[in-house]
């Protein structure tokens, strides 16, 4: 187990660390997040794809991994960057080990690496491409040099649903839920569970469809509101998601998560841009320019949209209390809200649930005109 | 809500068990946070050892007793429009509804701010609190509360045993505990009804064994909320939160548990409306596999494919800024006190700056990158006889906290900061059994190495887990320690098995013990293979911001966030965690010396490892490293601040107590800059032979002694000099293991526990002088030295001077007497090249009709624990003063000159605080051994008012009529007697034993005897105090060990029920002059006014 790895920025930065998980190499862009519970919640997050994941608190594994806690069908980021894996985990659901999950799954890991110089260097910097190998820095080096960048690869395809699937899928923990009164349906741009999860608890019969679903087939479903669900990469390179979009908006209540709001803002004729390392933990202060609150919310992204250049017909809604950055949209003519944070917590902090109510609300509002 | 223009706040009075160094550090950060805002403050505390009294920290001080007349003469006289009870500890938020309570408030106009008196009542009245929850479905739980023995004993009957009780209003648990038969339960809560101001105990089903989780949670007023931090208890349910090894964040939680708890934590302080910070703790079920009873039926104890998390309950709220937010905002680097004191002034968090990244708000929550472990500090290694055992009464007086990247290096470190005798890991007693389960593994203060020699011994983790209720996770991570003990025995030391050992925490002195090899030769090996420490930030934000904070900690990893500071710069040593004979004085001081050193130009460093101090606050120094306070942190820091040229900092020891000056050694041995009194100088006072030599070429008189390494040296010593003999260790502090031996017997037995104690230092062994104890805190610049105060204590030498009362000037002495103090001292300070502070400890005995003969005790070059007493009532800077001499600033320069500073208009008495109702078994009579906790002071324009303060926030004040037990040993007779006439002139009933009765009636006054045998008859002793007949108890003890257990039974008695035990007839005679005296005729004014001339106003 103590087989060395290492870990090379494109910058050059070399981080040693003994081989964790998978005997593989990854390459992909490396984010680091500042959660201090979560891991097992984060590694199945879809919207990891393509990305090497840095975890700030620097002992994970914990409470081992468990039956309950994957946020999707499997094990989503490309590696996992860690100070320190615990060997010895102990919690009463637990499964497996940290390490035996990333050794089955067939994901690659580093463990004993300064991961504060590491995420210290990504914040001076920004977030960079990254290699992980076991052999030699040089080997990889040249990988980086061979692969694509992050933003140049549509990652969407590899995390959504290939076919159109009922909450809850088998096997996956879903609490008793109230009797089905509204028909819900998630494009699958990288789904959480938990989405769906709490879907379910407000009522709501909920199937997932493959992120190329026009909206046409999507419409057909006859959903009393559609939720664009959060996933990976530059929503620039989604133009076909954009076009679904744009032919739900106004046709069908709407809720955009993440990736769905970026996708949103661009249907609306609004621009995204990169951040320099993005926001990724479960600290972050919003507000919520209606009330006037502060939620402290879940979020992975490193795209944010532009404040600037909105259609008159909605509004922002939230801005971030840290960077200002826009944090979520509301329609002012159609029903339309869009967060930029992960409402559905896991990992993360449950202050946001009501922003579910509240899209439930809008669904009944419009079936109640 | 309008802001408030001037605002009272509320100290915490004297430390004690419960009570300790976080509410100065929380009352200092508020009273700077309003006055940010434009806000007047008006502080009022009685203990004077606090920055919070400072006349920098808040407008206008009050040095007073915390007692409802007083403050509300305060408010009379100040008018504020807002009172803040929060920062306080319980002290001052039982004050806070004591003066609602009262109508004080009210007839005044004054408001509480952040949180509302029906708040408090809904927090601290269990009754309400459990309504509460039940309402907003929160678990809580079975039990009821209760105001008598029968209430108790039906819930007893519904609910059967196990079962807990908690007092109401009560501080650190008092009188509270688990009881596991009907005795126990019987016993327990008729203590707890005794211990509740209100009557009001809770009696609830025990979550014996269960997970101990904790949230700091913050609200404002736009009910914005936010977690501070969560924290686990090591120490699982039935521990004191006080008395646990707590680690930050929690370790063994999902985050589907994290966010549970998170949750329900902020449902409760939304409904409880509060506005600030405030503290929750939750039992949360543990693994079924190690209790299993703690879950519903149907779970099996196999870990498997289930989806239930676990169920919880909630325990308990404080309503306020609490010890565990004091750690929490060391932990997180998040300035808890000062963001609560903001929104109490009405700031909402996102309008209130985030101070460490200077870019964010206050409206976030920190986020950890490393492990936090906090270890109490308890009174046993001083307290030998007393019970061990740790349970829902918190026992500690301080604690430690260290940082690092893995829990298991967090851990190691914390235990290098408790200052046990260097004691690691490693430790074991040489009387523990070789079977790894023998040794007990319930809580004690010696838990963490029994549960290590088990696990050292091959017991399977999840045995030690059932036996001791500790989760296997952190067993795991000890079993860690123990494989790395066991790799360093065996494998040869290779540069790859020193860094994996420095990771885990492991100390040089550790690798040496194991890898056979001294320490120093560890140290040369890291050099040779460049092992360092480096040192990282404590950001709040887990580096995703860059913050301006330079708060640090070690740790052995790649990247160094502190180079070097390149201006001239200063450490200061901190005195570590507070235990008895080290407490909060020093931290004063400490603070005090890191302004003077800012003043003078310089940056400052501190290093320390208490979490409750004003000197590990964010903002306290240029450079706050949080570190275990030992050779070798202390030279890893001088390292990492050598500059190219490698120029260390000089070091300043004379404001960290004993801690501090047991460094000066190394730093000599290693060629360190020590910045003031030098080496030379701190082992000229410490080395007995030394010292004699150096006191009889100065022609200065002290008490025939000498410093001895054996037995036999020992009885020939005292056999020259006579019994009784002063013996003590040197190098210590607060007189550990300090007695008055009266014969050769009792001598053995002393130097046999002593010389093992002493690690290789000499015993000490004196003429014992019962005389009048004078002291003197002095500034020596090696050319004049200043003498700010003379101090005369009320108790005769034999008391330590730390639980002495003592008072300010010396009002008895003769100008002969204070020339000859003056003199000693200033020849003392020059002859010994002090540079800095001094502290000369004199006794006076009166020979017949002669002038007295003053003989010096002993002289500690450093700062005492008076610094802040002496400071606050002469108004000399000594501090700054003596940190510019240590720079070489003379004294003259500084506008001062030496010799004795000018007699304030004031007297101000001085009073011991003591903890002993908190800890069982343990005798309460005052000796040369220290046992106070903390300390209050009375200040007026007489003597007699300043006393009658001091006994009254000293909680030492006899009720205007009552009853007393008296029972004196013959040599103390002839002391009694105007004792025994003023209690009768107050009309006091009498009590005495069979002598001392005797006596009172050879004076013609009515008494009652009653017998000290307790199985020979009624009334006995203990009759009279359980019944609630006497008021206070006066026991001197004959002299010797074995007569000390007659008193015994008395003085616990008097403790537990909580009224005064006089145990020096100096003591009594003081209190009964303060009774005399009466408690109106004292003044009630700031600070600084009793230093001005009276005016017709006061």
């Amino acid at each position: 187990m103590s087989d060395p790895a290492y870990l090379v920025l494109e910058d050059g930065t070399i981080f040693e660390g003994q081989r964790l998980g998978a005997p593989l190499s990854a390459t992909g862009e490396v984010v680091f997040n500042t959660s201090m519970t979560g891991y097992q919640e984060a590694l199945t997050d879809p919207s990891y794809a393509g990305q090497l994941l840095v975890m700030t608190y620097p002992i994970q594994g914990n409470y081992g991994v468990n039956g309950r806690d994957d946020e999707s069908r499997r094990l989503q980021v490309s590696a996992f960057v860690v100070r320190e894996h615990c060997l010895a985990p102990s919690h009463h659901l637990m499964t497996s080990t940290l390490h035996d999950y990333l050794l089955e799954r067939g994901v690659p890991g580093i463990s004993g690496v300064d991961t504060r110089a590491l995420t210290r260097r990504l914040r001076a910097a920004g977030v960079m491409m990254g290699s992980l190998v076991q052999e030699s820095p040089q080997q990889a080096l040249d990988r980086l040099r061979e692969s694509k960048r992050y933003g140049e690869v549509d990652l969407v395809p590899a995390v959504s649903a290939a076919n159109p699937f009922e909450w809850p899928p088998e096997g996956v923990y879903a609490p008793r839920e109230p009797e089905s009164v509204r028909r819900i349906v998630v494009l699958d741009l990288g789904v959480k569970y938990n989405i769906m999860r709490s879907l379910g608890l407000l009522g709501c019969d909920v199937t997932a469809v493959p992120a190329r679903t026009p909206a046409a087939d999507i419409l057909a479903l006859k959903p009393d509101g559609v939720v664009l669900s959060p996933g990976p990469g530059d929503p620039a390179q989604l133009g076909y998601v954009v076009e679904t979009v744009k032919g739900l908006i106004g046709r069908t209540p709407l809720m955009g998560i993440c990736l769905g709001h970026q996708v949103t803002g661009i249907a609306l004729g609004g621009r995204t841009y990169k951040l320099k390392f993005g926001h990724r933990g479960a600290n972050h202060p919003v507000k919520d320019i209606a009330t006037g609150r502060v939620h402290i919310t879940s979020q992975n992204h490193g795209y944010a949209v532009d404040g600037q250049g909105l259609p008159g017909s909605v509004e922002v809604s939230h801005l971030h209390l840290n960077d200002g950055t826009v944090e979520g949209l509301r329609g002012l003519t159609d029903p339309l809200m869009t967060i930029q944070y992960h409402s559905e917590a896991s990992p993360g902090p449950l202050d946001n649930m009501y922003l579910f109510e509240r899209f439930v609300e809008m669904v009944e509002g419009d079936a109640q005109p | 809500m309008t802001k408030p223009s001037k605002v009272l706040i509320l100290g915490s009075g004297p430390i004690v068990i419960g009570q300790a160094a976080e509410f100065d550090y929380s009352g200092t950060q508020a009273c700077r946070a309003l006055r940010e805002e434009g806000i007047t403050t008006v502080l009022v505390n009685s203990n004077p050892a606090t920055i919070m009294t400072d006349e920098e920290t808040a407008d206008i001080v009050y040095i007073e007793p915390l007692t409802v007349d007083v403050v509300e003469r305060i408010i009379a006289r100040e008018q504020p429009d807002g009172l803040l009870p929060t920062l306080g500890g319980q002290t001052g938020l039982n004050l806070a509804v004591a003066l609602a309570d009262a109508g004080v408030l009210e007839r005044h106009n004054v408001r509480l701010l952040g949180t509302s008196l029906e708040t408090i009542r809904r927090a601290e009245d269990r009754e309400l609190f459990k309504q509460m929850l039940v309402e907003i479905g929160e678990p809580v739980p079975d039990g009821e509360t209760v105001r008598t023995w029968e209430e108790a004993e039906a819930v007893r009957q519904r609910i059967g045993l196990p079962l807990v009780v908690r007092p109401a209003y009560t501080l650190g648990g008092t009188g509270g505990g688990v009881a596991h038969t009907l005795e126990q339960y019987e016993a327990i809560v008729k203590g707890g009804l005794a211990a509740s101001p209100i009557t009001q105990v809770l009696v609830e089903r025990s979550l014996l064994g269960w997970k101990e989780l904790e949230y700091e949670v913050m609200r404002d007023s736009a009910d914005n909320c936010i977690t501070i931090c969560n924290m686990e208890n090591l120490d699982p349910m039935g521990v004191h939160t006080g008395d646990s090894i707590v680690v930050a964040p929690s370790q063994t939680l999902t985050d589907k548990e994290y966010q549970m708890l998170r949750s329900a934590a902020l449902k409760i302080i939304r409904a409880l409306g509060i506005e600030g910070g405030c503290n929750i703790q939750f039992g949360l079920a543990p693994r079924p596999d190690v209790v299993p009873w703690a879950w519903p039926d149907g779970v099996s104890a196999a870990p498997g494919d289930r989806f239930d998390l676990p169920p919880y309950y909630v325990i308990e709220v404080n309503p306020r800024v609490s010890r565990s937010s004091a750690l929490a905002s060391k932990a997180t680097g998040y300035p808890i006190a000062r963001v609560a004191a903001k929104i109490a002034a009405g700031k909402r968090l996102d309008e209130i700056p985030n101070a460490v990244t200077q870019k964010t708000t206050a409206a976030f929550e920190p986020a950890l990158d490393y492990c936090v472990v906090k270890i109490p500090r308890w009174p046993f290694d001083k307290f030998q006889f007393g019970d061990r055992q740790i349970g829902t009464q918190m026992k500690a007086t301080g604690e430690v906290m260290a940082i690092d990247r893995s829990f298991e290096a967090a851990l190691q470190k914390a235990v290098r900061s408790l200052e046990i005798g260097g004691r690691s890991l490693l430790w074991e007693d040489p009387n523990w059994a070789d079977d790894p389960m023998a040794r007990p593994m319930e809580a004690t203060d010696e838990r963490l190495w029994t549960v290590m020699a088990a696990l050292r011994r091959g017991a399977e983790t999840i045995d030690v887990a059932r036996r001791s209720g500790i989760d296997p996770w952190f067993l795991e991570r000890m079993q860690n320690i123990i494989r790395m003990e066991r790799r360093l025995l065996a494998e040869p030391l290779t540069r790859d098995l020193l860094r994996e050992a420095k990771r885990l925490g492991f100390s040089d002195n550790q690798v040496a013990t194991l890898a056979d090899r001294l320490p120093e030769q560890v140290r040369d090996l890291r050099k040779e293979w460049d092992l360092r420490p480096v040192y990282k930030m404590v950001d709040t934000c887990a580096a995703e911001f860059e913050a301006a904070t330079p708060y640090f900690y070690s740790t052995y990893e790649d990247e160094n966030e502190a180079p070097p500071l390149k201006e001239d710069k200063v450490l200061v040593i901190g005195s570590g965690p507070i235990r008895i004979g080290q407490g909060i004085e020093f931290d004063y001081s400490a603070v005090h010396a890191v302004w003077a050193l800012q003043e003078a130009g310089y940056k400052a460093l501190i290093a320390n490892s208490n979490p409750e101090t004003v000197s590990t606050d964010f903002d306290t120094s240029d450079r706050l490293y949080f570190e275990p306070l030992d050779e070798e942190s202390l030279r890893e820091i001088l390292h990492n601040e050598e500059t190219e040229e490698g120029v260390g900092p000089g070091t300043i020891l004379q404001f960290g107590g004993q801690t501090a000056i047991n460094l000066s050694e190394p730093l000599y041995r290693t060629a360190r800059q020590i910045v003031g009194s030098s080496y030379e100088t701190i082992d000229l006072a410490e080395d007995r032979r030394r010292f004699e030599n150096f006191l009889g070429n100065l022609g200065i008189p002290q008490p025939p002694g000498a410093g001895i390494r054996t037995i036999e040296e020992a009885l020939s010593t005292a056999q020259q000099i006579g019994y009784p003999v002063l013996v003590r260790p040197s190098y210590v502090l607060g007189g550990r293991a300090m007695e008055i031996v009266q014969n050769a017997t009792e001598l053995i037995r002393y130097m046999s526990m002593a010389l093992e104690l002493a690690e290789g230092k000499p015993i000490l062994i004196d003429k014992y002088m019962e005389g009048r104890e004078v002291e003197v805190d002095a500034i020596c610049d090696g050319e004049a030295v200043l003498i700010p105060g003379i101090m005369e204590h009320i108790e005769r030498a034999g008391v330590h001077s730390g639980d002495s009362m003592a008072v300010y000037p010396a009002i008895n002495l003769t100008q002969a007497e204070v020339d000859t103090i003056v003199d000693y001292t200033t020849q003392i300070g020059l002859a010994m090249d002090v540079r800095g502070l001094m502290n000369v400890q004199y006794v006076m005995m009166q020979e017949d009709g002669a002038e007295s003969r003053i003989y010096v005790i002993e002289v500690n070059p450093r700062a005492s624990r008076t610094v802040p007493f002496i400071s606050k009532v002469t108004g000399v800077p000594m501090v700054r003063l003596a940190v510019n001499c240590a720079l070489g600033t003379p004294l003259k320069h500084q506008g001062y000159a030496g010799g004795l500073w000018p007699r304030q208009p004031l007297v101000a008495v001085k009073a011991p605080v003591f903890s002993m109702s908190k800890l069982i078994g343990v005798d309460t009579y005052l000796g040369p051994e220290m046992k106070s906790t903390g300390e209050v002071m009375g200040v007026d324009r007489t003597f007699p008012a300043a006393l009658a303060k001091a006994v009254i926030a000293a909680e030492m004040a006899l009720p205007p009529k009552g009853g007393a037990l008296i029972s004196v040993s013959d040599r103390t007779k002839p002391a009694a007697i105007p004792v025994i006439r003023r209690l009768h002139q107050a009309g006091y009933r009498l009590y005495a034993t069979e002598g001392t009765a005797a006596e009172i009636r050879a004076l013609g006054l009515p008494v009652e005897q009653v017998t000290k045998r307790l199985d020979e008859g009624h009334p006995n002793v203990m009759d009279v105090i359980n019944e609630g007949l006497v008021d206070c108890v006066i026991n001197t003890p004959e002299g010797g060990r074995s007569t000390l257990q007659d008193g015994f039974q008395i003085r616990r008695a008097a403790t537990e029920r909580r009224i005064p035990c006089f145990t020096s007839m100096d003591t009594a005679l003081a209190a009964t002059e303060a009774l005399l005296a009466g408690s109106q005729a004292f003044n009630v004014l700031p600070i600084n006014e009793y230093r001005q001339p009276p005016t017709d106003g006061d």
